[in-house]
């Protein structure tokens, strides 16, 4: 698999390891009930199809990146940082 | 030269287990004449050897096959040659053990199995029908004993009756201690191909990456039109051919291109493409597999082709191909029709007799008949016919169309039998009204057709599509994104279509990489259209084989639909037709067809099994490459391996770390020994020991503060500058990660330490917080694990060695338990310092730039000779942790709290840390929930065993009653015993009390009293000295 780094252009999938569901960005207030926790950590959507991901250039540059994924095809419609996606969801501090 | 008295066909007499003492076949229904007996033999000059085709004839190359030695020539695979010196009968069959010749001429080949090369180089399985010849070449044939021709376990055949489809599941069912230890190593000896040497692969294999704009797969005309069209235009081509030869059924066929032979033809283009800079040409090389975004997998066999690989110079390349877009044009493979017998050696897929007689100039038999249903299969005829070949009939099953002229063509007539058990002596057949003949052959020439090569088109699961009008899969228009197809491999069967389709194919490509597209220059070619009327088996009496390799036969089939295993995939595993290693090339169809007749369904509805990389079989060495012994994976090495290994030390594997686990002395004879002496030296005198491998993390910003406080269960952002804190840190579902300790160098700077095994997932999971949590806070990581060397300097005597190393006063006062500071050592080297213990002792970490570890330790040693100065393993270390009470991998297995740990106290809730919230969760809070403890057995010179379960006595040791574990077992030499640390339902409350640590693996059951985890300096007053 190669995949489209945002910084560094095409790198050879090796290169990373892969977390899972981008939704793991959308973390609750760290003192928010238990519920809100256990809904972030445990419930994630598993589709068949277009899927947003975090993978770690680990072999690399160390960014965490969002790939939108196909998970049926393993086609690759995206790669963007992940602070990015991060920031643009609300996250600063 | 090895001269033989009998000919060919009398060469196959003589193995002839019943008819002994008769070198020629005698049965008298057949009389035929193109049986002749009694010349001598010579590979040059071989009745079966025909002018013509692509062998160099001016030398002579000698090969032995199974200790008997026969010539052949540079050009010549091992079938070639074999079949050069009538050599017809090479393998026995997988199960029945029936005796089986050569079926194709290619990578598809099922039968000639043969064992290659003697010793370490002994490789089993290898296809007589690619491997090419060399001087001293040894072959052997495979599954047989004690010899090719006399087979003992060909006694399976006659058992036939009882192992049909499914015998194994319906058989060796009970009892079920024999599955192991009997019927496997039966049926293993049994049934089966070759055998390996048991010897390390003498040589090496290398792994490769290419990267193209364009990787055209196969050379014959579709391929060679593609790299020419796509090459002219500057695209960096790559073109790989598993063939030594490049021209595929060019060189296999009599056709003009362009007004030449389509060899000479092919030969020009190759020519001009080896010009081409910007073109690579890869023979040998089985593009293999398709993988995801345009990359391909190869193998390239570097030296298959020689005795043994040059000096330097690997066996085989692995290659990995990232290619911008790919033409499959590998072609078609030829499929045979069942029938009565259809095993016999000597029958062959029409097209491989062809490719025998016109590139290898030699006859696969004296007297050839032909079954076929289609016009291509009448080539062989021609072709055999005006090499001066006797054809004895062309059996065709159509009974409409021309007849061949100057041949025996018998129209609407089917093959039904055949005789010969070692080699064919002829066939049976039925014409149309229904009356049976025979004829008198030693070779059959069978076609049903084509099958285009489609494996690598549905290797992402794309399933290919049926095509009535060549009766045949084609690929699937949603295959592999960027895999074009030309060719035959598209259904193309012309060399007409063949070369316009790869030009066209080509052109595409050119325009998606934005080149300029070329006109065809398309040479003439034939353009004959796919006549065909498809016929899969004839039916009748007796077994008609549709898989040779694993002996399944249309009985099989049945047997399988009978019994309801219908499906494709149901088929493929209740009778194993299509597995081993040709993964049914030339029986999966046919069993499909069979099966969709058995279901009065059609074969598109019957479907096609999925096919899978590899293409044709990879060897494991060129899988692994270099990656074998002790290159397998990288090795860490301390900074102070060099010298340890001067002292003799013993290495252990931590992670990819080599870590000194202990430093036999002289005299000492049992590790216990040596680590019993290293502990109490350490804690009389001073021990070092290399702790680099503990992971660093340099951590910088304005913002350091907070965020460790929210990666760590407990505060840092008011640890003091100079200071060092013990961390925990939690997973967010409130299990600890890891722990260690974070020293604060400056107020913006802070040293994180994580134990050796997390230093990399720490380190990830920190850039996750950092990136994907709180992007905009202000702080920077980097790993510095391997930029320092560490050493820890434990025992009464460490301040005094280190005071004679440290430039600074490092005195209680000046610095104090877990103080830190950057620091000099040997006179202004730069360094740092903290006062830190695992062991329990008056301890300190030193740690100075990886490049002087060694001298590091070194100058520590020398001067602290006279302070009983030991280095120390990890063994050691393990000890003193345990008799300290701190934990370590052993009690960070993934499932244990803060509080599990004792220090729940350590978890802050006022702020917000991972893993706060779902700690607090209350199953993971439980009062009387596992708590850490130490254990001492009762009675002293008990043995203990880490994983026992604590059981109050008088109960079973059944789970209902499991009260904990012992988690980390050593022997104190401190105490005198042995000691452990353990977890324990409501530990903290139960001290003092007795129970069992119960083994049932080991069956040990030892008595057992609960203490404080802390059996050395519960107050801690040591480290404070």
């Amino acid at each position: 698999m190669l995949i489209p780094h945002p910084i560094l252009g095409l790198r050879d999938a090796q290169e990373f390891t892969y977390l899972g569901d981008a939704a793991l960005i959308d973390r609750p207030d760290g003192l928010a009930n238990p519920e809100a926790f256990h809904d972030y950590l445990y419930l994630r959507d598993n589709p068949a199809g277009i899927h947003r991901e975090l993978w770690f250039h680990e072999q690399g540059d160390r960014s965490w990146i969002v790939v939108t994924r196909n998970t049926v095809t393993h086609e690759i419609l995206g790669a963007v940082l992940a602070q990015d996606v991060a920031r643009a969801r609300g996250r600063s501090r | 030269m090895n001269a033989r008295v009998s000919g060919t066909f009398a060469g196959q007499g003589e193995l002839f287990g019943f008819v002994k003492g008769d070198t020629r076949p005698h049965d008298p229904r057949y009389s035929g004449d193109g049986v002749r007996a009694g010349q001598g033999r010579d590979a040059t000059s071989t009745p079966e050897r025909l002018p013509g085709g692509l062998i160099d004839r001016s030398r002579s190359l000698e090969f032995a096959f199974d200790g008997r030695s026969y010539r052949g020539h540079p050009g010549d695979t091992l079938a070639s040659a074999l079949l050069a010196n009538g050599v017809r009968l090479m393998g026995r069959s997988f199960k029945y053990h029936r005796p089986r010749g050569v079926l194709t001429a290619g990578s598809e080949e099922p039968n000639a199995l043969v064992e290659l090369r003697s010793g370490a180089r002994q490789e089993p399985n290898s296809r007589a029908t690619v491997v090419e010849l060399f001087h001293g070449l040894e072959a052997c044939s495979q599954n047989r004993w004690p010899s090719l021709a006399f087979d003992v376990m060909g006694i399976n055949d006659l058992l036939s009756p009882f192992l049909t489809a499914g015998f194994y599941y319906k058989t060796f069912m009970w009892p079920a201690a024999f599955w192991e230890t009997l019927y496997e190593p039966v049926i293993r000896r049994a049934a089966g191909l070759g055998s390996l040497s048991r010897a390390e692969d003498p040589d090496c294999y290398d792994k490769g990456f290419l990267h193209a704009d364009l990787l055209v797969i196969g050379s014959g005309p579709a391929g060679l039109m593609a790299a020419r069209t796509a090459g002219r235009a500057g695209a960096r081509v790559i073109l790989m051919d598993e063939d030594f030869v490049l021209g595929g059924r060019l060189n296999a066929e009599t056709l003009s291109v362009g007004g030449q032979m389509g060899s000479a033809w092919a030969q020009s283009v190759v020519a001009e493409l080896s010009a081409l800079p910007n073109v690579r040409l890869m023979t040998r090389t089985t593009v293999f597999g398709v993988f995801d975004h345009g990359i391909y997998g190869a193998v390239e066999r570097v030296a298959d082709h020689l005795p043994a690989p040059e000096a330097g110079k690997p066996r085989q390349i692995l290659w990995r191909v990232y290619a911008r877009q790919a033409i499959l044009a590998a072609g078609a493979v030829e499929r045979p029709i069942a029938f009565r017998n259809n095993d016999r050696p000597g029958i062959m897929l029409a097209g491989a007799v062809r490719t025998y007689a016109n590139r290898w100039g030699v006859a696969a038999g004296r007297r050839v008949a032909l079954f076929v249903n289609n016009d291509d299969g009448l080539r062989t005829a021609r072709d055999l016919d005006a090499a001066g070949v006797d054809v004895a009939a062309v059996i065709d099953a159509r009974a409409e169309g021309d007849r061949l002229p100057g041949i025996r063509h018998i129209k609407g007539a089917v093959v039904t039998d055949a005789a010969g058990r070692l080699g064919l002596r002829g066939v049976t057949f039925r014409d149309g009204r229904g009356r049976e003949d025979r004829i008198a052959c030693d070779c059959l020439a069978v076609s049903s057709g084509w099958n285009p090569a489609v494996a690598l088109t549905s290797h992402q699961s794309a399933r290919p599509v049926w095509d009535e009008s060549i009766a045949a899969f084609v690929p699937s228009p949603n295959g592999p994104k960027g895999l074009k197809v030309a060719g035959a491999a598209a259904g193309v069967m012309s060399t007409h279509g063949a070369l316009a389709t790869g030009a066209a194919r080509a052109n595409d490509v050119l325009e998606e990489l934005g080149l300029p597209t070329q006109k065809p220059e398309l040479p003439e070619a034939e353009d004959a259209p796919v006549r065909l009327s498809p016929l899969w088996h004839v039916s009748g009496a007796g077994r008609a084989w549709v898989d040779l390799q694993n002996d399944v036969t249309v009985k099989d089939v049945r047997l399988a639909h009978q019994e309801n295993f219908r499906s494709v995939e149901h088929l493929k595993r209740y009778t194993t037709l299509g597995m081993a290693t040709d993964q049914g090339k030339t029986s999966n169809m046919l069993g499909l067809a069979v099966m969709a007749e058995l279901t009065g369904k059609s074969i598109p509805e019957t479907g096609t099994t999925m096919f899978r990389p590899p293409y044709t079989p990879v060897a494991m060495g060129a899988l692994a490459g270099r990656s074998r012994g002790e290159d397998f994976k990288p090795r860490r090495l301390t900074p102070s391996h060099r010298w340890a290994a001067e002292q003799g030390a013993i290495f252990v594997e931590a992670g990819l770390w080599m870590r000194a686990q202990w430093f036999p002395r002289p005299g000492e004879t049992t590790w216990r020994q040596s680590v019993d002496r290293e502990v109490l030296g350490t804690r009389k005198g001073v021990g070092i020991c290399d702790v680099t491998t503990l992971g660093k993390i340099d951590i910088q910003g304005t913002d350091a503060g907070v965020f460790l406080d929210r990666v760590y269960a407990n505060t840092f952002s008011t640890l003091p500058v100079g200071k060092v804190r013990y961390g925990i840190m939690l997973r967010e579902d409130g299990i600890v990660i890891d722990d260690g300790t974070t020293a604060r160098l400056g107020e913006h700077e802070y040293i994180m330490t994580t134990t050796t095994a997390n230093a990399v997932p720490v380190f990830r999971h920190l850039e996750f917080c950092r990136q994907c949590l709180w992007p905009d806070l202000d702080i920077q990581l980097i790993s510095t694990t391997e930029a320092w060397a560490q050493f820890s300097v434990a025992g009464p005597n460490a301040r005094r060695l280190l005071q004679r190393i440290v430039d600074q006063d490092i005195s209680d006062a000046a610095f104090p338990y877990m103080a830190c500071a950057n620091v000099t050592v040997c006179g202004g080297l730069r360094g740092r310092l903290f006062r830190i213990s695992f062991s329990g002792e008056l301890a300190y970490e030193v740690a100075v730039p990886a490049r002087y570890g060694d001298a590091l330790v070194r100058e520590m040693m020398a001067q602290g000779q006279d302070l009983g100065v030991m280095p120390y393993g990890t063994e050691a270390l393990g000890v003193l942790r345990v008799e300290k009470g701190h934990i370590a991998g052993n009690e960070l297995n993934g499932q244990t709290t803060a509080l599990n740990l004792g220090l729940g106290k350590m978890v802050s809730k006022k702020k917000d840390a991972i893993g706060m919230v779902l700690s607090q969760r209350e199953e993971l809070a439980r009062a009387d929930g596992l708590r850490l403890v130490g254990i001492r057995p009762v009675d002293p010179k008990a043995v203990l065993e880490a994983g026992s379960h604590l059981i109050a006595a008088g109960r079973d040791p059944v789970a209902a009653n499991d009260d904990g574990w012992l988690t980390s077992v050593v022997h104190s030499p401190h105490l005198g015993h042995q000691i452990a640390l353990a977890y324990l339902r409501n530990g903290a409350s139960r001290l003092g009390e007795r129970l069992r640590a119960v083994n049932l693996l080991a069956k040990t059951e030892v008595e057992v009293e609960i203490v404080s985890p802390h059996f050395v300096d519960p107050e801690g007053e040591r480290l404070r000295v």
